[in-house]
């Protein structure tokens, strides 16, 4: 004790120093982190400010309306969509009691296991004319049947409805739950039926969830890119892609994302509104849950209802990929697929090591310095998320290029080497990208544990005796090491499934799993797009059973 | 004489022109339990996150064992104060378990040694069955002794406890404040308590000091803040009572309208003066044979007493706290007589 205070004077001193120096290094490295993101995203916004005449009368003319009405219909269709099966699947696991309910309502989100494009492919080959289903009716009622065709803009509607509806049902589950029965007892009382009860007062208090739900699902539409290239389906994604790759025009494909990237911001902008409407909503836990119960037929058609979207979404198209596995791997198996899995496996690793240790600098600084310009650095940062795939591979390739034009003068001036692409296309560009656009996934759950960690509980540890970087390891990262995990899981699922991304910035010839289904899905292989895809469904079942271990803990 | 463990000399602490402690000064003892009471907002809490080094101060100064750890400008930070801290939330560490958490601050000791002393804190604080259950397993009451022996394991020189029971359902307060201050006894710590809550400051401390706005109204045992209180807020603060007009005849006697009061007075007044006298519910006794007579205004029932709220005959009020089988109906007469061995009275308001 003698010495402690003796030596007190120093540390006192050096206390209010340190405190001072670290701070601008925090901010600094939120304010690199930032500057990440923001020159893709300024790169594309300047696309739009100065649009080049020719190459946007091209694309008023003869892209932009169809890509329009496209994306319009893919929108209205999915919204609905998700928002029927999600909430009504919410609705019946949330509050009442049927066969399979406690299975059910963690196998309803198994669906999220399967990226969107694996789902499309398999319902393509499973249902078009040439398919096992139609093959078969034809077989046993004879030829001329008629069949909804698979490939149309409701087949799209459909498959991205399965994929994608999880988001509202775990959402506006939630809001059922916290809700609880006691808001439909309170209706009740108050001489409402139960159905007005739903209504009038569970289904208008749950809004801000149902929408939050329903935001995220129209940001994956817009975002998403594999699958309506599976189906043909042109949106702005796919049609980035084809100008860049198929007509080499990368200023037309700035143009485009320009336009896809402002209309992804208004949903950020409505989504972030929507998030305080959230925060003042808040109704709490209603203590233990009771539900009611279904009787009679109704309980079964409970279950059956729940058991059909659970088959169309996963059952079914993972019993299909798995047959075409077995089919390719008995008639030939492909060695590249190892390697395929590898890179796979190793870009997954690395990215979810890699956002991991950023989002932890990003969630300390969030903590240490609460200065407006870092605060709003932090949220601007984790906006990647709501870039699609395809805009962030074109606001990075851009400003890359430029670089190594910059590098190649200079090599060759300077130095007298020719080095053109010092940077263009290898790995290290796309884990940047990866970075970008997946750092929030990392983020959030690491920024959740911290909120945990009360500033008492940091007190607590100063007061018996540990100084600040101890704290840290004795206190913080046990702490937060399972939501530093979780997002881990996280990050590497998202980068093994991404496509736009890998396909627009890997290196030349540098396959992985998602570039290869997409090259198979192109060409109707679907037993050689199996394989991979049978990987990606394992890979995304990690974290589904991860997060419901983890829920049932708590 | 012993230097205090504590000395709190003229702290100013202040967050630009707005100071929430102005000029706080007392001293506390070795073994001894002091007590911070105050109204929310009184500064009470921040008074204490100064001495834990929490927070800084723009002057005075700060004194533990006679080492200055605060003044302006200079902060020994809390993990170099060897103080111990209760929260408020407990902040017991979730990833811990019970005797993890015990075992936290003990970080130099030898394994042996460690694992001794937590066995020994689970036996004092009755958790010794619990020792692997991790916080969020326990009740209130049993993650508030795991909170306490953490803080007592590394063997304070001070032990800071900020509003301790608050989260706890008020029928366990009153026992655990009893169990709390024995095992601080047995320990021999030196502690200081935050509350806003009388009666647990009356069971847990050996001294009390009432904090008003910033600034010390008493520092003092229980016993006399209720009974010789220094000024109006600690009178009016602590337990209950209410002010009736009196005129000092002498040194030792003021007169009210229920009669003489005599006894030690806590000040001097001048002879004549008028002043406001303060009574207290157990100044004023219920007795049949009295030929004071009072109207019932108000009963409340407490079980083995009832505090009647009466209409003296002036038309002022007072209350008087009678044995519960003395039950009589609001608006009925009883009889009062003056029972007082001491005089508070403050002199009127300008």
């Amino acid at each position: 004790m003698e010495t402690s205070t003796a030596r007190a004077p120093t540390a006192g001193a050096f206390i209010f120093s340190r405190t001072r120096s670290n701070s601008s290094g925090w901010r600094l490295a939120v304010l690199l982190t930032a500057l990440l993101l923001a020159v893709p995203v300024l790169v594309v916004f300047s696309a739009f400010l100065s649009p080049e005449r020719d190459i946007w009368n091209h694309l008023l003319e003869f892209v932009l309306p169809d890509l329009f009405v496209n994306t319009l219909w893919l929108v209205i269709g999915v919204g609905a969509g998700t928002a029927l099966l999600g909430v009504s699947l919410a609705w019946l696991t949330a509050l009442y009691d049927f066969p399979g309910r406690g299975f059910f309502s963690w196998a309803l989100l198994l669906p999220l296991a399967v990226p969107s494009y694996v789902t499309a492919f398999v319902s393509i080959g499973l249902l078009d004319f040439a398919g096992p289903l139609q093959t078969w009716l034809r077989e046993i009622f004879g030829g001329q049947i008629w069949f909804p065709p698979i490939r149309s803009t409701g087949g799209v509607i459909a498959v991205m409805t399965l994929a994608l509806y999880p988001y509202v049902y775990l959402l506006s589950r939630n809001a059922f739950l916290s809700q609880g029965k006691r808001t439909l007892e309170v209706a009740q009382s108050l001489g409402l039926s139960r159905s007005q009860g739903l209504f009038r007062a569970a289904l208008p208090m749950a809004r801000p969830w149902i929408a939050g739900g329903l935001l995220l699902v129209f940001m994956e539409t817009l975002a998403d890119f594999g699958a309506v290239a599976a189906f043909n389906y042109d949106t702005f994604t796919t049609a980035i892609y084809k100008t860049w790759f198929g007509m080499f025009s990368l200023s037309a494909a700035a143009q485009l994302a320009s336009i896809l990237i402002v209309m992804v911001f208004v949903i950020v902008l409505i989504e972030q509104h929507l998030r305080a409407e959230v925060r003042y909503t808040e109704t709490g836990k209603a203590g233990r849950q009771t539900r009611f119960a279904l009787r009679g037929t109704r309980r079964w058609l409970a279950s059956f209802y729940a058991a059909l979207v659970l088959s169309a979404g996963f059952i079914v198209p993972v019993i299909q990929l798995l047959m075409w596995s077995s089919e390719a791997s008995v008639d030939a198996f492909d060695p590249r697929t190892l390697q395929y899995l590898w890179r796979s496996l190793a870009l997954g690793g690395i990215a979810a090591v890699l956002t991991g240790a950023v989002a932890l600098v990003l969630v300390y600084a969030n903590r240490r310095q609460t200065d407006v310009t870092t605060r709003a650095a932090i949220r601007f940062a984790t906006f990647g998320y709501a870039v699609p795939g395809a805009v962030l591979g074109v606001g990075i390739f851009i400003p890359v290029a430029w670089l190594d034009a910059q590098l190649s003068v200079f090599a060759k001036t300077i130095l007298g080497i020719d080095a053109s692409q010092v940077l263009q296309g290898t790995v290290l560009v796309m884990l940047l990208a990866y970075l970008v656009r997946f750092l929030a996934v990392s983020f959030n759950p690491l920024d959740a544990a911290m909120q945990r960690i009360t500033p008492s509980t940091e007190e607590a540890a100063r007061s018996l005796g540990l100084d600040s970087k101890r704290v840290l390891w004795r206190v913080h990262l046990p702490i937060l090491r399972s939501g530093l995990f979780s997002g881990a899981i996280l990050v590497f699922v998202d980068v093994m499934k991404e496509m736009p991304i890998t396909l627009m910035t890997r290196p030349f010839g540098w396959d992985t799993l998602a570039v290869r289904i997409f090259e198979m899905t192109s060409e109707g292989q679907w037993e050689r797009a199996a394989p991979p895809a049978v990987a990606l469904v394992l890979a995304g079942l990690l974290p589904i059973i991860w997060l419901n271990r983890h829920a049932e803990k708590c | 004489m012993p230097v205090p463990i504590l000395q709190v000399r003229g702290v100013i602490q202040a967050y630009g022109e707005h100071s929430v402690i102005h000029g706080l000064s007392f001293a506390l003892a070795k073994g001894r339990i002091g007590c911070l009471l105050g109204p929310s907002g009184s500064g009470k809490t921040t008074t204490l996150r100064c001495i834990a080094g929490f927070e800084a101060i723009s002057d005075g100064e700060i004194l533990l064992s006679g080492k200055t750890v605060s003044r302006a400008g200079y902060l020994v930070p809390p993990e170099l104060r060897r103080i111990g801290m209760v929260f408020q939330d407990y902040a017991l560490f979730s990833h811990l378990t019970v005797a993890g958490n015990i075992a936290f601050g003990l970080g130099l000791m030898a394994k042996s040694e460690r694992a001794a002393r937590v066995a020994d804190l689970l036996s004092i604080v009755g958790l010794t069955d619990a020792q692997d259950k991790f916080p969020h397993q326990l009740s209130g009451g049993q993650q508030q002794r795991v909170a306490l022996a953490r803080a007592l394991a590394p063997e304070p020189e001070l032990l800071l406890l900020d509003e301790p029971f608050s989260s706890l359902d008020a029928d366990l307060r009153p026992r655990l404040s009893l169990d709390v201050r024995a095992i601080l006894k047995q320990q021999n710590a030196t502690a200081i308590l935050v509350t806003h809550d009388q009666q647990e400051a009356f069971a847990l401390a050996d001294e009390i000091g009432v904090i008003n706005d910033g600034a010390l109204m008493q520092w003092d045992t229980a016993y006399n803040l209720y009974h010789r209180p220094a000024n109006r807020f600690v009178a009016d603060f602590i337990g209950q009572g209410v002010f009736v007009n009196g005129t000092v005849l002498t040194e030792k006697q003021v007169e009210i309208e229920l009669g003489i009061l005599s006894g030690e007075a806590a000040t001097q007044y001048a002879v004549g003066s008028r002043v406001d006298v303060l009574l207290r519910p157990d100044d004023i006794v219920h007795d049949d044979a009295s030929p004071l007579q009072a109207e019932v205004l108000n009963k409340a029932f407490r079980g083995a007493e009832i505090l009647y709220t009466l209409k003296l005959p002036s038309g002022s009020t007072a209350l008087s706290l009678v044995p519960s089988h003395h039950n009589h109906a609001i608006g009925e007469k009883i009889g009062i007589r003056l029972e007082a061995d001491h005089i508070v009275a403050f002199t009127k308001p300008a």
